[in-house]
């Protein structure tokens, strides 16, 4: 926490005398850093209420805000409550594909999904926008099963949020700066950019690398306790790395660990692993993980590969898929 | 503007979340304070002297603050008395502690507190305060460490240069229990309108007085309640004694009174049943909405449902916490993993907290 507030606290004041090339590039970095981990590791996870027990006010999970579009009442909404209990359910989990991307051949090939990997690229630099507008379901209002009060009730949500993020970072902060306020204004949409695509990374590596698996309504319904371990399980990934990028991603590094247990503190996911891979392996189940690269990787080739009808298994699909992995500086 | 301004460059944190990193006490909107001096007045009772931080208006004597301790990482609030003056000068503020066997924040307090400890300091609340037309006869009456918020009435009736006849019959186990007992004696002899009585309930006693508070007690040292307006504070037994005497004197509308029970620590002890079996026949009361129903063994956001309430919820199974809701007493059982909570105020999710007891929860 304390290092949050202060890496934010030295980005923006090094921002102020960002015209100096080594001052900007500092201020971007401390800046992102301390977006980066006000959304992953403090935000995300005391969203989910695993520092409530602190019984600290300022850790609270019902009325913590934090730093991006995204209103946190509404998060709580998608994500606690939406993508946690229907986890990787299609049609029912809107994290599968954000209401935009095809992410699994089991949903139907349209033409227009032939723009699937301009879109990932485009949710990736816009993400905290497309987080924003989440839970809007501007799909569903389009399909007609949501009504448009509803969604215009949402959209108030994240105008009033929303507002105060960009007037912040790309009014008052430039103002502040006088004549370096196009260096800051630059700084500050850099710093945004490199959490949008840092979380963006991190979010489609913990459900969509290969050998995750999504389901059927009909194979979610009723299936007991057990069941749902078993589908966080399936339907997560990990990938592995040191104590620094475990804490970049807020522990989402620990996928799997972090959907069968959201509201244990993150930091401690590390912990339970052994544990969790050996219930794995004494019932035959997989447990999903590679590194950073080799998920993110096997990523881009699904999104890729998904781009054109057919099966993710068909020849032509991933031979695409396989150049696209090759191009991608972060494939393997 | 200037306020706006700050609001908007600390978004969404706020001002507090960086002050504090420099001085805890700075916050704005959260108050704090800083313990300046930790006394021990008993062996289990501890003064902690407080300077409040900004932001934080003092109240009248007689008051109570809720107190924010943090412990092994966790917070942890309670209710105490101001003890001080409301005409202290020095900004600081006294509040006295006596270890409950079953408490953890007394019992952390009077242990470890010492100068230096940052606590969280809630606004003082609370009527057991003096009518602004000062009284011409007072009676004060207070049990153990019921004494703090008596004794907040009396400096600062003293502080005023108050010169009525006040009448004040305290109880405590033995001598070496009687909280402020240098002070009151010096009271005593420094001020001729002011008759104190000190009374011991275990062993012989020293005074003329022994035993728990009775009327017998009250009619040896005011012969004459007519007129006069009083204040009582400590034990249960005590208060309800006190209720009862003033109610058959006819003038129970000139008692005041503080319930120790309520502005002490709840008990998180062993004494209360704690077996981790959900009962049935206990009391839920949904305080917010003042329905009380009988549990029938059922979750908290069932039972809620049933008597026709619509508290918020997503998952129904534990996992998203949109159903919490703050518990303010009693201890509720997870139903998932069968653990009992504390009897204290926390936050508890509905969907899987079943009643031990008779819970109060705000919804």
């Amino acid at each position: 926490m304390r290092l949050q507030r202060g890496l934010e606290v030295s980005g923006r004041v090094l921002l102020m005398a960002g015209i100096l090339p080594p001052a900007w590039l500092g201020g971007v970095a401390a800046l992102s850093l301390a977006k980066i981990l006000d959304n992953m590791e403090i935000g995300h996870n005391v969203m989910h209420g695993q520092y409530d027990w602190m019984q600290d006010p300022a850790l609270d999970s019902a009325t913590f805000e934090w730093d991006t579009a995204c209103p946190a009442d509404q998060w709580r909404h998608s994500h606690n409550y939406v993508h946690h209990t229907f986890t990787n359910v299609l049609g029912q989990d809107r994290d599968v594909g954000y209401g935009l991307l095809r992410m699994t051949d089991e949903q139907r090939w349209h033409p227009r999904d032939l723009g699937n990997p301009v879109y990932a690229l485009a949710l990736a630099a816009l993400f905290q926008w497309g987080v924003a507008l989440h839970d809007v379901e501007l799909d569903r209002v389009v399909a007609g099963t949501k009504t448009p009060a509803e969604a215009r009730e949402k959209v108030e949500g994240v105008w009033r949020k929303a507002r105060t993020q960009v007037l912040k970072d790309y009014a008052l902060y430039p103002a502040l700066a006088g004549p370096a306020a196009p260096v800051v204004l630059s700084g500050n949409l850099t710093a945004n950019l490199v959490r949008n695509l840092w979380t963006f990374a991190v979010i489609f590596c913990g459900h969509f690398p290969d050998g995750v698996e999504t389901f059927t309504p009909e194979e979610a319904e009723g299936e007991g306790r057990g069941g749902w371990y078993r589908r966080q399980l399936l339907g997560s990934a990990n990938f592995r790395g040191g104590p620094l990028l475990h804490l970049l991603t807020g522990n989402l590094s620990h996928q799997i660990e972090h959907h069968m247990f959201p509201d244990l503190p993150a930091h401690r996911y590390a912990e339970i692993a052994e544990q969790v891979r050996a219930v794995c392996a004494e019932h035959g189940l997989p447990y999903n993980t590679g590194t950073f690269p080799g998920q993110l990787g096997t990523v881009a080739r699904r999104i890729a590969s998904l781009a054109l009808p057919g099966r993710e298994d068909e020849p032509v699909a991933s031979r695409l898929g396989q150049l696209v992995g090759r191009l991608n500086p972060l494939g393997r | 503007m200037f306020t706006q301004l700050l609001e908007l460059a600390t978004a969404p944190h706020g001002v507090d979340r960086f002050l504090e990193l420099v001085r805890p006490t700075w916050a704005a909107d959260d108050t704090r304070a800083r313990v300046v001096a930790a006394t021990r007045e008993t062996p289990d009772v501890v003064t902690l002297t407080l300077r409040p931080g900004r932001g934080w208006a003092r109240g009248r004597a007689g008051q109570h603050v809720r107190l924010g301790v943090e412990i092994d990482g966790r917070r942890h609030t309670r209710c105490f008395s101001l003890a001080s003056s409301e005409h202290r000068t020095d900004g600081l503020v006294e509040v006295t502690v006596k270890a409950n066997p079953d408490g953890i924040v007394s019992r952390h307090l009077v242990a470890t507190a010492a100068p230096g400890l940052v606590v969280a300091l809630g606004a003082p609340e609370g009527d057991f305060t003096l009518p602004a037309t000062r009284p011409d006869r007072l009676v004060l009456v207070s049990g153990g460490s019921g004494i703090t918020p008596v004794m907040a009435l009396l400096r600062t009736l003293v502080d005023e240069g108050h010169d009525r006849p006040i009448t004040f019959l305290h109880y405590a186990r033995t001598p070496a229990d009687v909280i402020y007992a240098d002070e009151l004696a010096a009271l005593g002899r420094t001020h001729p309108q002011l008759d104190v009585h000190v009374v011991t309930t275990r062993g012989a006693g020293t005074g003329a007085l022994t035993g728990r508070f009775c009327a017998a007690h009250l009619e040896a040292v005011v012969p004459d309640l007519g007129g006069a307006e009083a204040y009582a504070c400590g034990p249960v037994g005590l208060v309800d004694a006190a209720l009862a005497h003033w109610e058959q004197a006819g003038a129970i509308d000139r008692l005041h009174v503080e319930r120790y029970s309520l502005v002490a620590a709840p008990s998180d002890g062993a004494g209360e049943r704690a077996s981790g079996e959900g009962s049935t026949g206990a009391r839920t009361h949904f305080a917010g909405s003042d329905v009380t129903v009988t549990s029938v063994g059922t979750t908290l956001l069932e039972q809620a449902e049933a008597a026709g309430l619509t508290p918020a919820f997503g998952c129904r199974v534990g996992i998203c916490r949109t159903c919490t809701r703050t518990k303010v007493s009693g201890r509720v059982r997870d139903v998932r993993s069968g653990t009992v909570s504390g009897s204290g105020e926390e936050p508890i999710q509905l969907c899987v907290s079943a009643p031990c007891h008779d819970v109060v929860v705000d919804l």
